[in-house]
């Protein structure tokens, strides 16, 4: 096989004649199995489609081998970005072999062994650093206009002294003192103490976080009433500030038990108390699995898909979150009211309501960059546990829950209610979602910043923030409108319970399919592209008639033009986008070449050659007539990788 | 000082001109006559038709002034259609006129106006030249409910196309009139009283909708393609067939009598006729009625070579029932049934679950009642969603009608389909096919084509399964969606391929809307024989003369179409269907965003082809002079 693009020499294993079978239908491909130190390849041996997949050891989530049956041994592979794939191997002991090996490799004992730390991009050192420095959280405070007459930077935890899992730098109120601060760090869970995290200037309404107060029963903190008070006070504009608890009021009840708890009204003057009740992260964990097991249902019925839906309780779980957001956002933009939000240990669910509610407030985070920023800021800094949460390393099941993932699917259930408010498309969200997982880059590792600098990650590893926006245009959303942030800064959405949908493309990401068959998104964003490419031979063209003494009309420009020219788009991220075919690629740059005839129908001549997916009946599931009815000529679609692996050839 | 009268009289002018006449200017001097006129307080009933009457003898020299004689005769015609209409319906409309009502519609701002009643239509007018009037045709009412707080009456209109609005009328004894004679004006049982007969277009009729698919066309293109069919004319009186249009497609070789036999042996004379011809392979789509064989298992020799006829020599066909075994065979007990295995050797039988038109009624229903629901509760949502069983009917519909394009596409095998009647899962199945595998049934034309030849002629029951839709408070009688779901998997085919289609969601919506409630003949009547009967094609205009005119079809068109030869295969997984939210939810939420976006998209499109224009033609320019400059260059 030596158009295989494996190494050679990192190959380890190899088991040629492995069967794929696709997850819904009866068909299978056959191929072969390449099993290296960080990767498992399947390739097919049908010289034609020649499909690849390529799957991250840290992406596997469980092996399983199935029983042994007559065509060979089934090993069966669920990952964590929602792949699941079905191979038979035809000797049981390969089959074996590769399970035991997978068994060690996806289970890595020391964060050295992770993918980041071996993956190299072809970057120097410069560009390296460059990739860190793009995003600046001092300068996102500056932004937001914090440090200001009410707020300022406090170095109380510049050695990590009061807060591990807090960042070096936090923004308190001036009013603040040291003593108030350590004061009220020894009365919250895990030392989070109330610190800023979005300023909303407009108002001078402040959104803090922080963790439960260790209230139990009856226990109070003055220093910690002051820190409140101190919230209060920094905001002229409103006389209380609402304290919001984001789980359900039972959970907090039995936390007091165990001396934790949440902030008793009479002890705290001019606070508006409220439990949001959202769920905690084994919920969430169970919800999720259910969801995928209903959906994982061959032949799955329409009653059993909505009560499956309904009984998984994930899109209620979504709706709680997106309710709380929608609440924060409120009292911040319409009271003018500062909100302080707490969970248990101000990590998963506060993180999740921060979030979302900064991104409803301010359009700076609906951008690709602005939405880098949000996550390096309310998730990264503030120790959100992606290293537990996301099952990087020594796993405790128990620890392991999707709260991250709710996080993109909120924004996405923002997308479908507001197309033109978001810079970036759905591809954005799932590729992010990749990489939390993949261990490629650095930025999601660890549990806290003390622990990311301790594995001195900007030196070891890359940045995924550079690798995004160096493939930007993938994750463009054509229709988007920087107008749109301008007339509606503050996004209002419905929260009626018909506006919370199933997320097909991040959980069937790799169920072909099931997805459309041509892509809106793709066409528009292929043409918006040409627009761009033909406002510049349009210029170059009147620039040559001048030169023959022919004056032209100026072009008025319908779109500002860009400066850059476009890096050559990555041949496979974005689902239901067709490859380009070498000719066509050949057309594109021949575009470049003034003085021929355009092509009549430029773009739309990749129509021509655009692939109508899923000519094939048998793989959308009413296959019948599966006895008598084999299909006959399958589709050559190439399955599309997200360019996770290929970067490592 | 103005006299009494004056007032009701402009209204009533008012009301009449804004009734025949766009025309602003027209309009314009039609008001002016009020000036003119002075009646004393007389009802305005009265007022209305004498200013009918006044328009018409005032219009001549009024429509002169503009558009010559031709344009005359026009609008006295309408005019006096509409006197007429207003003396036809005077007895049932108890309070024609009430000022002072408050209109509120979801995500609209609230309309405070004059509520007139027409014979067929209900008005709402604020008199202010820039806000919208809110005209709604009596037919589009499927119910009404009455509230009281003091005086003020409230009547909340529930539309056949899912529409929900509120009117405030101040006035208990006008409300109580008022909602009485909606009730009369929206449950009228005569065809001939429906508004399509006393409609009259204020557009030129370029194309008559009304001859634009005649069978005889249709068969023409058929026997391009191959000889083996000919044209029957056995039904030619509607008596053979009484659902069946006069003209039928057959096998060549069957004649006229073997048809009568074989029509004695299906359901209602519905014997097997071609639906669809395949072009790639000559495999061919049938449909009919279930046969009667009843209970003890009766054969017909010439149903059996009526089919047989259009198998090729040694080839297999499969029959697809749209029942389940079990109601195929409960059908026996009935004088119904279906083929047995030893009578049809060559046909193996397939049997799916389309469910029976009162099952679907109430799908609707509970859908509607769903998604009107006002509760923020996930769960209830979802439970509901899945109670109305609505996605599972779509579902099910969208698999038989890919299981038969596979038979004839993938399996190279021709294909009959039916149900109990024929009438309506067979319909659905036959059509969706056609979808599936030509691609001519996806420019607006070919749809068109497509209804008109499997819906309208094939005799589908429109006028009995459109007569109510959700809201309806009565007993359901033969009421069903069954081309709502038709047109919603359609949807759900347009989403999965959004560059395959000419038409766009705008047009299955309107569709939608015109089957139900219509100023058009197109969807009155329940088969041909009834529609020649009522002469529609004199009497009334058709949607397709409208539709196909160029500025309303502009509407229509998808800026995504790309023309695409090839078969489309759906995902019917069901997370790859979804809720047509376009229908179902279209009045429940804001679509201001998301129509921003769509415009956005457009505008890309079109700024792209305005491009590809430009550089065209500066490279045009360019390699002009520059063959002009070499002579000079080259030397």
């Amino acid at each position: 096989m030596e158009h295989i693009r494996t190494p050679k020499c990192v190959s380890k294993y190899v088991v040629e004649q492995v069967k794929l079978l696709d997850r819904f239908s009866n068909k299978s491909v056959t191929g072969t199995l390449h099993l290296t130190a960080t990767h498992l390849i399947f390739v097919e041996s049908n010289s034609t489609s020649a499909q690849e997949i390529w799957i991250l050891h840290h992406h596997i989530a469980s092996v399983e081998k199935l029983s042994l049956t007559t065509s060979g041994c089934p090993l069966l592979i669920q990952c964590r970005n929602f792949r699941v794939v079905h191979f038979v191997i035809p000797r049981e002991r390969d089959c074996h072999d590769i399970y035991s090996s997978l068994l060690r490799l996806l289970r890595p004992v020391s964060y050295d062994e992770l993918y980041a730390f071996s993956y190299n991009p072809k970057q120097n050192d410069q560009q390296r650093e460059e990739g860190w420095q793009l995003i600046d959280l001092a300068a996102e405070f500056e932004r937001m206009g914090v440090p200001c007459d009410q707020w300022q930077l406090t170095d109380v935890n510049r050695e990590y002294k009061v807060c591990e899992t807090y960042p070096r730098d936090l923004y308190v109120p001036i009013t603040a003192s040291k003593p108030i601060i350590v004061g009220s760090s020894k009365f919250r869970s895990k030392g989070r103490f109330p610190v800023l995290t979005y300023f909303y200037q407009e108002k001078k309404a402040a959104v803090c976080r922080c963790s439960q107060p260790l209230s139990g029963f009856s226990a109070r903190c003055l220093e910690d009433e002051h820190m409140l008070q101190a919230i209060s006070k920094s905001n002229h504009n409103s006389r209380y500030i609402y304290v919001m608890d984001t789980r359900p009021k039972l959970n907090a009840l039995a936390n007091r038990a165990a001396g934790k708890g949440y902030e008793n009204e009479d002890n705290y003057s001019n606070i508006r108390f409220q439990f949001v009740g959202i769920e905690n992260i084994h919920v969430m964990r169970g919800s999720l699995q259910k969801l995928l097991e209903v959906m994982g249902t061959r032949s799955l019925s329409m009653t059993d898909y909505l009560v499956g839906l309904e009984n998984s309780g994930w899109l209620r779980h979504i709706k709680a979150i997106m309710d709380a957001a929608i609440f924060l956002a409120r009292a911040v933009t319409v009271e003018g009211a500062s909100v302080l939000v707490h969970c248990s240990d101000g990590w998963d669910r506060t993180a999740q309501v921060c979030a979302l509610g900064s991104l409803l407030m301010d359009p700076y985070y609906r951008t690709i960059k602005g939405f880098m920023v949000l996550i390096e800021k309310d998730w990264i800094s503030f120790g959100h546990k992606f290293a537990d949460r996301c099952d990087q390393l020594d796993p405790d099941p128990k620890e392991v829950s999707p709260i991250f993932t709710q996080f993109l699917e909120c924004v996405w259930q923002l997308t479908e209610q507001f197309p033109q408010a978001f810079e970036f498309s759905e591809w954005f969200l799932i590729q992010i979602h990749e990489h939390v997982h993949s261990c490629q880059f650095g930025n999601f590792l660890g549990n806290s910043q003390r622990q990311r600098e301790d594995l001195q990650l900007k030196e070891r590893t890359y940045s995924l923030w550079a690798h995004l926006l160096s493939e930007k245009q993938n994750y463009l959303n054509p229709v988007y409108s920087p107008s749109f942030a301008e007339s509606h800064p503050v996004l209002e959405p419905s929260t009626q319970a018909y506006h919370f949908k199933f997320w097909r493309n991040m959980y069937h990401q790799y169920d072909r399919s099931m997805h459309p068959r041509q892509s809106i998104l793709k066409h528009v964003l292929t043409l918006k592209e040409s627009n761009r490419e033909l406002e510049g031979t349009v210029q170059a063209l009147k620039t040559k008639l001048q030169k023959f003494g022919v004056s032209t009309s100026p072009l008025k420009p319908q779109t500002p033009p860009r400066e850059r020219s476009l890096p050559p788009r990555p041949q496979s991220l974005i689902l239901g986008a067709p490859l380009l075919s070498r000719k066509e690629v050949q057309q594109e740059e021949d575009e470049e070449v003034i003085g021929e005839e355009a092509r009549e129908d430029a773009p739309a001549s990749t129509g021509g050659e655009r692939t109508v997916e899923g000519n094939s009946a048998t793989e959308n599931g009413y296959g019948e007539l599966k006895e008598s009815f084999g299909s006959k000529n399958e589709p050559s679609v190439v399955t599309l990788e997200f360019g996770v692996a290929r970067m490592t050839c | 000082m103005e006299a009494p009268g004056a007032t009701c009289l402009r209204s009533g002018i008012r009301i009449c001109a804004v009734l025949f006449v766009t025309n602003n200017s027209l309009r314009r001097k039609l008001e002016k006559l009020s000036t003119f006129v002075s009646v004393t307080a007389s009802p305005w009933m009265e007022v209305a038709i004498k200013v009918a009457i006044l328009i018409q003898i005032c219009l001549p020299s009024v429509v002169k002034s503009n558009n010559g004689v031709e344009e005359t005769r026009k609008w006295r015609c309408q005019v006096s259609c509409t006197a007429q209409n207003i003396m036809e319906f005077a007895e049932l409309i108890k309070t024609p006129r009430v000022d002072g009502v408050v209109l509120h519609r979801p995500f609209m701002p609230t309309v405070e106006g004059t509520l007139c009643l027409t014979g067929h239509h209900l008005i709402l007018s604020s008199r202010q030249d820039n806000t919208e009037e809110l005209w709604l045709l009596h037919a589009n009412i499927d119910s009404i409910e009455k509230r009281f707080i003091g005086s003020l009456g409230t009547i909340i209109v529930k539309c056949k196309d899912l529409r929900v609005i509120q009117l405030d009328i101040p006035g208990m004894e006008e409300c109580l009139n008022i909602a009485s004679s909606i009730e009369a004006l929206s449950t009228l049982d005569s065809v001939s009283l429906m508004y399509p007969f006393f409609y009259r277009p204020l557009f030129e009729v370029i194309e008559d909708g009304w001859q634009l698919f005649v069978p005889e066309e249709a068969f023409k293109d058929l026997e391009s393609m191959t000889d083996e069919w000919r044209l029957s004319e056995v039904n030619k009186d509607f008596s053979v067939c009484p659902s069946y249009p006069s003209l039928l497609t057959v096998p060549k070789d069957i004649d006229d009598e073997s048809l009568c036999k074989a029509a004695s042996f299906r359901h209602g004379g519905r014997f097997p006729v071609l639906s669809y011809y395949h072009k790639k392979n000559g495999m061919v789509m049938m449909r009919a009625a279930q046969p009667l064989t009843g209970t003890n298992g009766r054969r017909c020799k010439e149903d059996e070579k009526l089919i047989n006829a259009t198998l090729c020599a040694g080839k297999r066909g499969y029959i697809i029932d749209t029942r389940t075994i079990a109601v195929a065979q409960q059908a026996k007990a009935r004088g119904g049934g279906f083929e047995q295995e030893a009578n049809y050797p060559q046909w193996r039988r397939i049997h799916k679950a389309i469910e029976r038109s009162n099952v679907l009624q109430e799908s609707l229903i509970k859908l509607v009642e769903a998604c009107n629901d006002q509760s923020h509760s996930m769960d209830r949502w979802l439970s509901k969603l899945e109670a109305s069983n609505w996605q599972s009917h779509v579902k099910e519909i969208l698999t038989t009608a890919c299981l038969a394009a596979q038979c004839i596409d993938r399996e190279g095998a021709s294909v009959l389909v039916h149900g109990t009647e024929g009438t309506d899962s067979t319909l659905q199945v036959t059509s969706l096919a056609q979808i599936i595998l030509d691609p001519a049934c996806r420019t607006i034309r070919g749809f068109e084509a497509l209804i008109e030849r499997e819906w309208l002629q094939a005799g589908h029951p429109f006028q009995q399964r459109c007569a109510q839709s959700a809201y309806s408070n009565g007993k359901p009688r033969s009421e069903a969606p069954v081309f709502l779901l038709f047109l919603d998997c359609v949807w759900q085919i347009l989403r999965q391929f959004p560059c395959s289609f000419q038409f766009n969601e705008n047009f299955l919506i309107m569709l939608f809307e015109h089957t139900y409630a219509s100023q058009f003949g197109t969807f009155l009547g329940n088969s041909v024989g009834e529609r020649v009967k009522l002469q529609l094609s004199q009497k009334t205009v058709s949607l397709w003369s409208w539709v196909n005119r160029p500025q309303e079809m502009e509407r229509f068109l998808n800026p995504l179409y790309e023309p695409n030869n090839l078969v489309i295969w759906p995902s019917v997984a069901p997370q790859s269907l979804l809720l047509w939210e376009g229908v179902f939810l279209r009045w429940n939420r804001s679509t201001k965003c998301l129509d921003e976006a769509y415009q956005e998209m457009v505008h890309i499109i079109e700024y792209n082809k305005e491009l590809q224009n430009k550089v065209n033609s500066l490279r045009r320019q360019l390699a002009q002079l520059e063959t002009e400059d070499n002579p000079l260059q080259t030397p």
